[in-house]
């Protein structure tokens, strides 16, 4: 997608950009439960959903909204459901069935404060590890992030193209501070915007094997109602779809998991960079963030200090090839979180003692202002 | 001879369950009713929790959806309200709709969402071992109840029903031909539509409780499950320990997911109206 897109101007918080995106993204099911700071992509939905033939429900529990898009999803529907950090908790288990079964959907999280109920109103950052091993069991994982609507009406549609690419469960990790912002944001040319919908079989019935190994490894799932009889599950599975005991079966289903991802890490990986070239400090920083961060990197320009930006919008997999790249040409990375340091520990896991790692956090439900970033930028240069 | 082959995963046997189990039993007795409805087997899903039960859906040759121990109801509910074509056919067990999963078994019924939901109830926590569950009666022995079970057990059915299902029936493994029309009866209602079974765990549950011969656990069927208009007729002291089988509860109400279909179609009106 073009990052500066021609068509028309519009004003949007980035919640309402959000739900925009899994429309145009072709979303035709949204099952969720209230929690803030999430809930005006649900009272957006619910109004347009219906009138473009699609369903809406509010269940009972994340749980259970969890349950109802995987549900929805395996008739061919496109699924959404969105919540912030307790919630993403309750989601984890049918996460996991989501990845388990290669079952498409996408799950957001609008980072609040926690643990526990936290800080439902306050922006943070710490559910960036729980996105990646909240829920059981060895997997790979998408997960997306973006700094502004314009980002998060743009990540939601790649979302769901990645969903239905890869057979995956994709997650949106967003932040109270860009989820409740209004900005000016443009909605592109329908026809500039890409759509990808999952492949349906084109073998018999009889022929079909819904977990066979493709040439990209990802598997076809023929909608239920289609004339293709399978089954689904969590259990540990075969090519058939059917549970299986057999060690060496089990093996490849756990292996296909994680490197059904890693094998197209190349087109899953996104970042953008600002000033990176000659920088000697590199700020890491992502979502509602990395605006400060960017903020901060011209004004040390300005000042004549050579500080850089990388923002992953792409946070899982992680960037690690992409850091032990800067890592070769920087002093030292500087990452910025409103969390005590999720992300950091993989700045510095990636980055292999070739660049000091420093730190800037914050957990009071206050933003990072750039000057924070600035000061720290100021010791190091 | 009725011609089961046409409905089974063959490749999928022998079963899991052990013998004397009654759960193959209901397989059989659904198999029947799908058929003498017609129902396509290409527009049938079974979703299952969790269970001994949940796992009937590897043998019947439909849709099937084996998810989350108590979740079943919640992913039946996307798979209904995206596709309400489909006929969605819930296995659940008694732990699993009404311990871990009570909270989408209730709110299945209050939305009178439209789905078949068979609730195998064997009064224990069969897959796992024979663990107690909302059901054991009070007194009755379970792995985690070995002094007898202190908790009075769930009114699963009474609860369906005051939930705002409905269809709510009790049927059991014994009284096979009643089960067929009770199967039949629910497949056939738009709504929310429950059949309790009394499926016998001699495994989990007879074993503990001085009814570890499949047998015995039958002919307990067949002296206690009493057709609800014979006990109704029955004496007070002979309905003492006797449950009440048939068609426990039948109305009419609107059901969710051809209500959101009218939503869909008065929108569209409106729109048009306003164009
Ligand atoms: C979240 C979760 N908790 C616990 C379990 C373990 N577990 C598997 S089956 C089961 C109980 C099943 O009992 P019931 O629903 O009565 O079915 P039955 O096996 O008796 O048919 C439990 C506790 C699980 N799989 N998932
Ligand atoms: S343990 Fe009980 S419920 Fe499970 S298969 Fe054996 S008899 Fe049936």
């Amino acid at each position: 997608m073009p990052s500066s897109p021609t068509g028309k101007i519009v004003m949007m918080q980035g919640n309402d950009a959000c739900a925009e995106g899994a429309i145009w993204a072709g979303c035709r099911f949204f099952a969720g439960y209230p929690i803030t700071p999430s809930s005006e992509i649900a009272e957006y939905l619910v109004r347009k959903l219906p009138r473009i033939g699609g369903k809406f429900i509010q269940m009972e529990d994340e749980i259970a909204a969890m349950g109802a898009v995987i549900g929805a999803s395996l008739t061919g529907a496109k699924a959404l459901t969105a919540t912030s950090g307790p919630g993403f908790s309750l989601k984890q288990e049918n996460l996991g069935h989501a990845v388990m079964a290669e079952v498409p959907c996408v799950v957001v999280d609008v980072q609040r404060g926690g643990p526990s109920t936290g800080t439902p109103t306050l922006p943070a950052q710490m559910d960036m590890q729980q996105a990646r091993w909240g829920s059981h069991g060895d997997h790979g994982v998408i997960a997306l992030t973006a700094s502004s609507a314009q980002e998060m009406f743009e990540q939601t549609i790649q979302a769901f193209n990645f969903a239905e690419t890869y057979m995956t469960p994709v997650i949106l990790l967003f932040d109270e501070i860009v989820g409740h912002m209004t900005e000016r944001m443009v909605l592109p040319e329908r026809a500039s915007v890409k759509i990808v919908n999952r492949k349906q079989p084109t073998v018999s019935p009889d022929e079909y094997l819904p977990y066979e190994k493709t040439k990209d490894d990802i598997p076809v799932l023929a909608n239920f109602g289609t004339g293709y009889r399978y089954n689904v599950t969590g259990l540990c599975h075969d090519e058939t779809g059917f549970p299986t005991n057999d060690a060496k079966k089990i093996e490849t289903n756990i292996l296909h998991l994680t490197e059904k991802i890693e094998r197209h890490r190349r087109e899953i990986m996104r970042w953008k960079t600002f000033g990176l070239d000659d920088a000697e400090v590199c700020i890491f920083a992502y979502g509602g963030v990395a605006r400060s961060a960017k903020r901060a990197v011209k004004e040390c320009r300005e000042a004549g200090m050579k500080v850089g930006l990388f923002e992953p919008t792409t946070i899982w997999p992680f960037p690690s090839e992409e850091i032990l790249d800067i890592a070769g040409r920087v002093k030292s990375f500087v990452c910025v979180e409103m969390n005590l340091g999720q992300m950091a520990r993989e700045v510095e896991l990636a980055a292999k003692c070739k660049a000091e790692i420093h730190r800037v956090n914050r957990v009071d439900g206050d933003p990072i202002t750039p000057n924070q970033i600035i000061d720290k930028v100021k010791e190091l240069v | 001879m009725f011609d089961y082959l046409e409905y089974i995963r063959e490749r999928n046997f022998p079963h899991i369950w052990c013998s004397g189990c009654g759960d193959g039993i209901v397989l059989k007795s659904l198999i029947r009713s799908i058929k003498k409805l017609g129902i396509p087997k290409d527009e049938a899903v079974m979703v299952a929790g969790i269970g001994c039960s949940s796992r009937t859906p590897g043998y019947l040759d439909i849709n099937t959806l084996h998810t989350t121990h108590g979740r079943a109801i919640a992913f039946a509910t996307g798979v209904k309200l995206a596709n309400p074509r489909l006929h969605v056919i819930v296995v659940t067990g008694d732990g699993d709709a009404t311990a871990i999963g009570g909270n989408h078994y209730i709110h299945g019924a209050r939305r009178n969402i439209d789905l078949t939901v068979l609730l195998y109830n064997n009064y224990i926590y069969g897959m796992t071992g024979g663990q107690v569950s909302p059901t054991t009666p009070r007194g009755k022995n379970a792995s985690t109840a070995p002094f007898g079970n202190l908790e009075p057990s769930f009114n699963i059915s009474g609860l369906a029903q005051a939930a705002g299902a409905s269809f709510v029936a009790l049927g059991d493994v014994y009284h096979v031909q009643q089960l067929d029309k009770l199967i039949t009866a629910a497949l056939s209602k738009k709504g929310f539509s429950v059949v309790e079974i009394l499926s016998p765990c001699p495994t989990a549950y007879g074993r503990r409780n001085k009814l570890a011969n499949p047998v015995d656990l039958m002919n307990w069927l067949k002296d206690n499950v009493v057709q609800k208009d014979k006990l109704d007729k029955m004496a007070e002291d002979e309905k003492v320990g006797k449950i009440a089988s048939g068609i426990l509860w039948d109305v009419e109400k609107p059901e969710f997911s051809a209500e959101y279909d009218k939503l869909i179609e008065r929108l569209k009106a409106e729109k048009r109206s306003a164009e």
